[in-house]
């Protein structure tokens, strides 16, 4: 089988399952959204950390940003945004149906887009820094960008936010926010493998292997860099108004900026998955939700031990992850192309 | 040969305490194969630096086609189409050959846009293929590139820095760890290239053979210093010269 037509068959499995599962087993409607807002994470980390080798550990930054732009913009649209978070909840908006949906289309689109505007203003100065200094500065950068908000009465500051509430059954509701994080999953799949597939795929491999080296060639290193934050960022702020919406409180702690949760499990899936793959990071996001909720429901209280476990061992002995590994040994699965012609005209010219 | 592409005038350089480069002036002429030779630790990589922007420069002038450069960064000059290899190899060593290529095209005149521009353009790969033939690794292109021997990959920086069509390209040592037997070959590859391709070549050399056999001008640096600059022969005769390489141990 082809490469391409492996990942056909596979976007074929996901889509399959995610129209499925909820149909078949509607219970587990807000486990798998919480499982496509996984792979999403994990997919768009592993552009930045995988497949440029900037290890970021502030990506969560862009999806508090994005989930705190859309609430802005869905309350802003009907109503004085500071009022209505100086009141503490007390205000109940009644917003009509269309008033909702407007707002939530235009919420999800502003998430993602001033998560990349930020993503660009603070990318130069960030992707400066090489190694370590970059994921301990991008760690930083979510703390800060979490107590700022923390501290801006304007957006409720340490008390949050009540979203807007869906007009309809809460069922429907938990429907369609399922709906828009598994689109938003495949999407940013679909986009960020065709975009490896340009100059843009080669150029962050190269920035990877050696970004001197890729300097001395000329190639505009910050462009690129900046770039493939960008994207994650895009994805990350839209994301990040769904799940708002879906949440339907947010504060900055647990709900927008969770970075010592769903920020550490973004890098640790694609690890486990393989990072600097196309699939590994939806292989890690996958097997790690399993064994996340397993824990759960059988091993309370001990969940975060074997969650760190798992992540230890990763680390220390595997660090290529699951598909990094199967790409080693049967590399012709995954596109690496085998062929032993000695000349360009294919005659087996004998040695010189 | 008309004229010095590149213009290196009283160029200063130091380390701390250490003076790597003392006032150092030198000319690369256009089409020509300038040598630079001089005992280890005489400056030779740090002048080299200097030119493509790695460090800034303590004092003096660098010209390329009579514009200054001694302040610009590093991607700026490469585009101006002034490349180097490294002493110590560089290759991307997780991606294969003809990705090494494909993504060492010149990026001069490239827009936005461009960062999405498509990789299969057959003009391109043709062009890529063709100079891993030259190389010799034209039967490796689809391994992967941290997995060649040493030699090979140097050879494999060398396609990669003509892959970029620069006008002058600055070799730090390009026979250094290639097998004796395969020199003459290295040696071949390289006039070829200032010939056909009509790259200027600035080499650093510690080989004399090859190095005699190659440039048509040679400069010699020692403890940081121009000792001499002349022809292979006015060089190789020169009693400093000798005495700089004797006196080095
Ligand atoms: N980045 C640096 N920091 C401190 N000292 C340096 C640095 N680079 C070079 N030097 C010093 O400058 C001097 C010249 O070094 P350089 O690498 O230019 O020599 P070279 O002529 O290329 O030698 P070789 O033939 O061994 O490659 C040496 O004394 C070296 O220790
Ligand atoms: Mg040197």
């Amino acid at each position: 089988m082809s490469a391409q037509k492996l990942d056909l068959s596979l976007y074929g499995v996901l889509v399959a399952a995610g129209i499925l599962v909820p149909l078949l087993a509607p219970a587990f409607t807000s486990q798998m959204a919480i499982l496509w807002l996984m792979v999403l994470m994990a997919v768009t980390w592993d552009m930045t950390g995988g497949q440029m080798g900037y290890n970021s550990l502030g990506n969560i930054a862009f999806f508090g940003i994005g989930m705190y732009a859309s609430a802005v913009v869905q309350i802003g649209i009907v109503y004085d945004v500071a009022e209505y978070t100086a009141a503490f909840g007390a205000i109940k908006v009644d917003f009509t149906v269309e008033q909702y949906w407007t707002g939530l289309l235009l919420g999800i689109g502003f998430g993602g887009v001033v998560a990349t505007v930020f993503a660009l203003i603070i990318g130069p100065f960030m992707l400066g820094l090489r190694g370590p200094y970059f994921a301990i500065g991008t760690l930083g950068l979510a703390v800060a960008v979490a107590e700022l908000v923390s501290g801006w009465s304007y957006v409720g500051g340490g008390s949050g936010i009540s979203m807007p509430v869906f007009p309809g059954e809460a069922a429907s509701g938990s429907q369609v926010f399922y709906v828009l994080l598994f689109v938003l999953a495949i999407l940013a799949h679909v986009v960020i493998r065709a975009i490896y597939k340009t100059r843009f795929g080669l150029a962050i491999n190269a920035i990877r292997d050696d970004e001197d080296k890729a300097e001395a060639m000329g190639i505009h290193t910050t462009r690129y860099k900046v770039t493939a934050w960008m994207v994650p960022a895009f994805f990350m702020g839209m994301a990040g108004a769904v799940f708002g919406n879906m949440s339907g409180f947010i504060e900055p702690l647990e709900v927008a900026f969770p970075t010592a949760t769903f920020g550490i499990f973004m890098v640790a899936m694609a690890l486990l998955g393989g990072k600097g793959t196309v699939w590994g990071p939806v292989l890690g996001a996958i097997l790690f939700h399993i064994v996340k909720e397993v824990t759960w429901t059988h091993l309370l209280g001990w969940q975060w031990v074997a969650l760190g476990a798992i992540i230890i061992i990763n680390i220390v002995y595997f660090q290529q992850g699951i598909l990094g590994w199967a790409q080693d040994r049967w590399p012709s699965l995954f596109g690496v192309t085998v062929d032993e012609k000695t000349t360009r005209t294919g005659q087996a010219e004998a040695a010189k | 040969m008309s004229g010095s592409l590149i213009e290196v005038r009283g160029v200063s350089k130091s380390f701390g305490g250490v003076v790597a480069n003392k006032e150092v002036s030198i000319d690369v002429a256009e089409g020509g194969i300038t040598g630079l030779i001089g005992p280890n630790g005489s400056g030779k990589t740090t002048l080299f630096n200097s030119i493509v922007g790695y460090h800034p420069i303590d004092e003096g002038s660098i010209k390329f086609k009579g514009q200054e450069i001694s302040r610009l960064r590093v991607p700026d000059i490469a585009r101006l189409g002034l490349l180097r290899t490294f002493q110590q190899t560089r290759i991307y060593s997780k991606m294969d050959c003809m990705k090494n290529m494909l993504i060492s095209v010149s990026h001069r005149d490239e827009g936005l846009g461009s960062m999405f521009g498509s990789m299969h353009d057959r003009e391109t790969e043709a062009f890529a293929e063709e100079l891993l033939e030259f190389v010799g690794l034209y039967q490796k292109r689809f391994l992967i590139a941290g997995e060649l021997s040493f030699g090979q990959q140097k050879l494999l920086e060398f396609a990669m820095a003509l892959m970029n069509r620069p006008k002058v390209l600055l070799l730090d040592e390009p026979t250094a760890g290639i097998n004796p037997t395969l020199i003459n070959g290295l040696i071949d590859r390289l006039k070829r290239a200032n010939e056909q391709f009509g790259i200027t070549l600035f080499v650093i050399e510690h080989n004399m053979r090859v190095i005699m056999n190659l440039a048509d001008r040679i400069s010699c640096l020692a403890h940081g210093e121009l000792l001499a600059t002349g022809t292979p022969d006015e060089v190789q005769n020169d009693p400093r010269v000798v005495e700089a390489y004797l006196g080095a141990h």
